[in-house]
């Protein structure tokens, strides 16, 4: 970050430093949040360590038996790695096309008024409200026959699952970013028209850097949706698409339940996430006039 | 608008005329596709992967016999069953599968399953090969088989032997008189007598369903209608929850186990018993050596078990289908008679601590050690099929969850009596569906 | 939102390209007609495919007989007009009965979720607002349950709710000494609690992120001059920040209401196939009365209901805060 942006992004000190009522708020606050945040993380962390028979006994803070082996057993029991990747792919491209189809679609909604707008945002609002368990066998239905149809293997494939994902966050990711467009003055982009651009060049000009932020948390929202779905990759995908959020069941099996090795894979697998927040701060920092006046 | 009416109407159309011709076979053609199979297994091992390593060489001896390629899935439990409905509502399945034997009514009902008659048994050898009672639960009586028997289990009651010891308890119990005795000596210094999975839906099931048995009542009529509030049925009910509730031979903390944890309790000496199905592979994970623990056949009243009255468990185990879809019907034939040959089933159970439902198969020495003996004679001559009826499933999840909710009471320390009892089963049976 | 610059959308770029454009040739105008639909239109392709035609199968197999008898040729099982509703909706029963329930207890729980959820993220977003030593830290690490696979959160929750062995009553009991003896959090009442404060910890994080990018949006002049006019920062929050931020909490609000509500994740890793009955949510009931039960008609009837009344409460709420913002703005 250039000292230039760093003025524009830090806050002017206000001519009143805030209340000491405030200050105490926000230490309290702040800390029942991070216990509260904490407290499972901290027993994945400490269960990860321990064998088998302690994280089955009565919870210890301290384990009395540290070990690495379940790190390495993760591996073992199931195929974590390819797990891993299934969900990285997946998810990965689920997020950069639902972004994209969302941005194309807000800028219409937020900029134009058209026929059928009304209906389309209803409607695109509406698919939040349906059980996701209804339409699990219809769609399933549906992609199997379209792959009868046209040898296009939507079922069982990442593809599929890539697809079903993305249209999982289209709707919140529309209606969100129509919300941060519409905040957008409209100035910005009708001056950026008057100096030559198209609609789309203002577009990709003005609007999308000056909704960064927005765009990142869609981004954010898109990605963890397909992360975390459970039901629909349970039964769309086999041991060679199958993600981590269904393949982690793996660790409890018929006879047991290797809570010890659940935990350490979920770290493990956590990681790279959270370091992929860590950068993205910035970008979700950045704020609107820092992206505008570029 | 009106185009977006139109691409609706449009779109509407199209999934409407797809639809219309599904069903249809699996997307495999050609002539190479046909010599591959297909196989959905159960997870029958320590991990998903551990199956993978168990049936692997066996599938590849299969392809050296016959030039038939089998894909092997495994599919975890949590899965399994949406896996089968999916797959049928579709027509998009596997050739061969494993099934739970007690879904075998169930999907039989759905006509996705191909019928064992004459002819199929024929091509793998005959149905007399397999033992009766394992057949028993292949799908409704008076029906062709939806399923052959391929794995074979039973339930036997396990014992802590250093607990029983220092108990002072001489002789491992054979009815249920002597469960409660030997519980009540066990159960003091914060160790309990037995162990239960009071939120294990199946579980619970799987004990009713035998101490009904044993009150002389089966929770579905002759004709397939349920029966649930029967006299026997409440007294077999309240009698298993009463272990917990009135007895107090089962740890209160039991009502939410469902992962098996009884027999983690069992392992670290805090519960002196389990009723269970071949658990020794687990004993061992969690640290509990095979001279540590004793089986004896399940209680029943007389302390002989038999027929009738005095069944003293459910079969279980897993079945192996074929799916009707297969355009592959003679492979998967040959399939399902290599794993069903005696080399294979041997193998397979050893491996996996089972029974096999074969009788030739059951000769082998590993099946007559201590513990699988009296899992062998128990399938053999005292065990019960449970209900093979459509609605199988719909029973296991409605009294199951009834037995949950009573253990959940007694373990909050409310009065479980017949009335209570009744009127859980009586809510249960309202919800299986009308017909 | 009375500062913000949000021209209202009655005066779209389109037609005041309009008078300009006398000139233009009319083939241009056309496509500048067509182009929000082409925009739209892969958005538009992919919700027909995974969401509406599935829904109305959905809602068509509300009106048919579809248990395992048919599920094979679902499209040829015979129609049974509104059997399905009528059982859901015949409360002296117990199908009837259960489902008003647990339609109840959602209600609550979401009601109790969502509000906690807002209140957790907003005043985190807030708090962080002013740079401090740590805040970057904190930024990261409130996201971290948003970060852990579902399964494995709810299954380490899972872990420490269990009543002999869990965290959670090794604190109360053990070592606080509340209550006569250790509770049950899996199982009778208290589940209702344990599910409550799973589904708080996995919600707030992203309630957090969306207030936090929308206090990006609020100009910072408008605090400036508000601390010039002597407002302290209790003031400023009531007064500039919790104002500018009702759009986003519109948004918001609707979304957490709407996933709460059919969220079926949580309670299913919780309390695997049989939730207990405090905590026995819409989502996963209808999961027992279609694919445990193998009714899917009877699901499907289910699941037109809760559509109908979630199409009801979006509705009557567009319409009340909608409304609001537009007499605030005036």
């Amino acid at each position: 970050m250039s000292d230039a942006t760093r003025a524009r992004t830090a806050r002017p000190r206000s001519p009143m430093a805030p209340p000491r009522s405030f200050l105490w708020t926000r230490r309290i606050v702040l800390a029942l949040l991070t216990g509260f945040v904490l407290l499972p993380v901290y027993v994945m962390v400490s269960s990860s360590l321990k064998p088998l028979e302690d994280v089955t006994g009565r919870f210890e803070w301290i384990p009395s038996t540290v070990t690495l082996r379940p790190y390495a057993d993760i591996w073992e029991t199931i195929p974590l790695a390819d797990y891993f990747a299934n969900s990285i792919v997946v998810a990965g491209a689920a997020t950069v096309l639902s972004v994209a189809v969302a941005v194309f679609a807000a800028y219409a909604v937020s900029r134009y008024s058209f026929r059928g707008k009304r209906v389309f945002t209803v409607t695109v609002l509406s698919t939040q409200m349906f059980p996701g368990i209804l339409f699990l066998l219809p769609l399933f239905l549906i992609y199997v026959n379209i792959g009868n149809a046209t040898g296009l293997a939507l079922f069982g494939s990442r593809e599929g699952l890539i697809l079903t994902y993305l249209t999982f966050s289209l709707p919140f990711s529309i209606w969100m970013l129509t919300g941060y467009f519409d905040a957008i003055p409209r100035e910005l982009d009708e001056a950026a028209k008057v100096d030559g651009c198209g609609p789309i060049g203002a577009l990709f000009r003005v609007i999308v850097p000056a909704a960064r932020p927005g765009i990142v948390a869609v981004a954010v929202y898109a990605f963890m949706t397909a992360w975390g779905e459970v039901l629909f990759a349970s039964v769309m995908t086999d041991d060679t698409t199958r993600t981590l959020a269904v393949g982690l069941q793996g660790y409890s099996t018929q006879n047991d339940v290797y809570w010890n090795q659940v935990m350490a894979a979920s770290l493990v697998v956590s990681v790279p996430v959270v370091v992929g927040f860590l950068l993205l701060q910035r970008y979700l920092v950045a704020g609107l006039t820092a992206g505008a006046v570029k | 608008m009106r185009r977006i009416r139109a691409a609706v109407t449009g779109a509407v159309t199209l999934s409407l005329a797809l639809t219309a011709c599904g069903g249809g076979g699996g997307a495999d053609d050609g002539g190479q596709a046909k010599k591959t199979l297909t196989y959905w297994a159960s997870n029958q091992g320590s991990s998903l992967e551990v199956d993978k390593k168990v049936l692997q060489p066996e599938l590849d001896e299969f392809e050296r016999r016959t030039g038939i390629k089998v894909k092997l899935e495994v599919v975890p439990w949590s899965d399994l069953l949406n896996r089968i409905l999916t797959a049928t509502t579709s027509g998009q399945g596997p050739d061969v599968l494993n099934i739970g034997n007690t879904w075998s009514a169930s999907l039989q009902a759905t006509g996705a399953l191909l019928p064992w008659d004459a002819k199929n048994f024929d091509a793998i050898g005959g149905k007399d090969r397999f033992v009766d009672s394992a057949l028993g639960s292949t799908g409704a009586p008076g029906q062709d088989p939806a399923a052959v028997p391929l794995y074979s289990m039973a339930y036997a009651l396990y014992y802590n032997k250093q607990m029983f010891k220092d108990a002072g308890i001489a002789k491992p119990p054979t009815t249920w008189d002597e469960v409660v005795a030997a519980g009540k000596k066990l159960s003091k210094d914060g160790k309990s007598g037995i162990g239960v999975e009071g939120s294990n839906l199946s579980n619970n099931i799987h004990q009713v369903f035998v101490l009904g048995k044993q009150h002389g009542a089966d929770f579905f009529t002759a004709d397939g209608k349920p029966d649930f509030t029967s006299d026997g049925a409440v007294a077999a009910v309240k009698q298993y929850v009463d272990l917990m509730a009135t007895h107090k031979i089962v740890a209160p903390g039991n009502a939410e186990y469902a992962q098996n944890q009884s027999l983690s309790d069992f392992a670290k000496d805090r519960t002196g018993m389990v009723l269970w199905q071949t658990p020794s592979q687990t004993f061992a994970s969690q640290g509990m050596t095979e001279d540590e623990w004793g089986v004896v056949p399940a209680p029943v009243a007389s302390g002989k078990p038999g027929t009738g009255t005095a069944v003293n468990s459910m079969v279980a185990g897993i079945n192996m289908a074929v799916f009707k879809n297969t355009d592959n019907l003679d492979g998967a034939l040959k399939f399902v008679k290599f794993m069903t040959s005696d080399e294979e089933q041997t193998v397979l159970n050893k491996t996996y601590g089972s029974v096999p439902p074969v009788k030739d198969a059951q000769k082998d020495p590993a099946f007559s050690g201590p513990s699988l003996a009296v899992i062998r004679d128990t399938l053999a001559s005292s065990a019960a099929a449970l209900p093979q009826v459509p609605e199988e499933s719909q029973f296991e999840t409605v009294v199951g969850t009834a037995v949950k909710e009573l253990f959940a009471d007694a373990a909050a320390g409310r009065p479980v009596t017949t009335e209570s009892v009744k009127a859980k089963l009586d809510k249960a049976q309202q919800q299986m569906p009308k017909k | 939102m009375t500062q913000t610059a949000v021209t209202p959308e009655r005066e779209p770029a389109v037609r005041k390209a309009a008078p300009g454009g006398a000139r233009t040739p009319r083939r241009s105008g056309r496509r500048r007609l067509a182009l929000p639909y082409v925009l739209l239109l892969p958005a538009l392709l992919l919700e027909l495919l995974v969401h509406l035609v599935p829904m109305l199968m959905g809602v068509a197999m509300s009106f048919k007989e579809l248990t395992q008898f048919f599920i094979r040729d679902w499209a040829n099982a015979p129609w049974s007009g509104l059997d399905n509703f009528s059982v859901t909706l015949d409360f002296d029963a117990a199908v009837g009965q259960s489902l008003l329930k647990s339609f109840l207890t959602t209600c609550q729980f979401t009601v109790l979720s969502v509000g906690l959820c807002w209140l957790l993220g907003t005043a985190a977003a807030i708090l962080l607002q002013e740079n401090f030593r740590g805040r970057a830290v904190l930024r990261t690490l409130f996201l971290v349950p948003y970060a852990l696979p579902v399964y494995a959160a709810v299954i380490t929750w899972a872990f420490m709710f269990q009543r002999d062995n869990g965290l959670i009553n090794h604190v109360l009991h053990d070592q606080l000494g509340i209550g006569d003896g250790p509770a049950f959090w899996l199982i009778g009442d208290n589940s209702f609690w344990a599910l409550l404060a799973v589904s708080v910890w996995k919600g707030w994080p992203f309630a957090f992120l969306t207030v936090m990018a929308g206090l990006q949006n609020i100009p910072r002049d408008m605090y400036e001059a508000a601390a010039l006019d002597g407002a302290g920062v209790w003031k400023q929050i009531r007064h500039i920040t919790l104002p500018s931020l009702r759009p986003v909490n519109q948004v918001l609000v609707l979304v957490l209401f709407l996933w709460t509500f059919n969220d079926f994740n949580t309670p299913f890793v919780l309390f695997g196939k049989a939730a207990p009955e405090a905590a026995d949510l819409i989502s996963l009931h209808i999961y027992q009365s279609s694919f445990q039960t193998w009714n899917f008609g009877t699901g499907s009837a289910m699941s037109v209901l809760l559509l109908l009344f979630l199409l009801l409460v979006t509705g009557v709420y567009l319409l009340l805060t909608t409304r609001g913002r537009k007499t605030s703005d005036v």
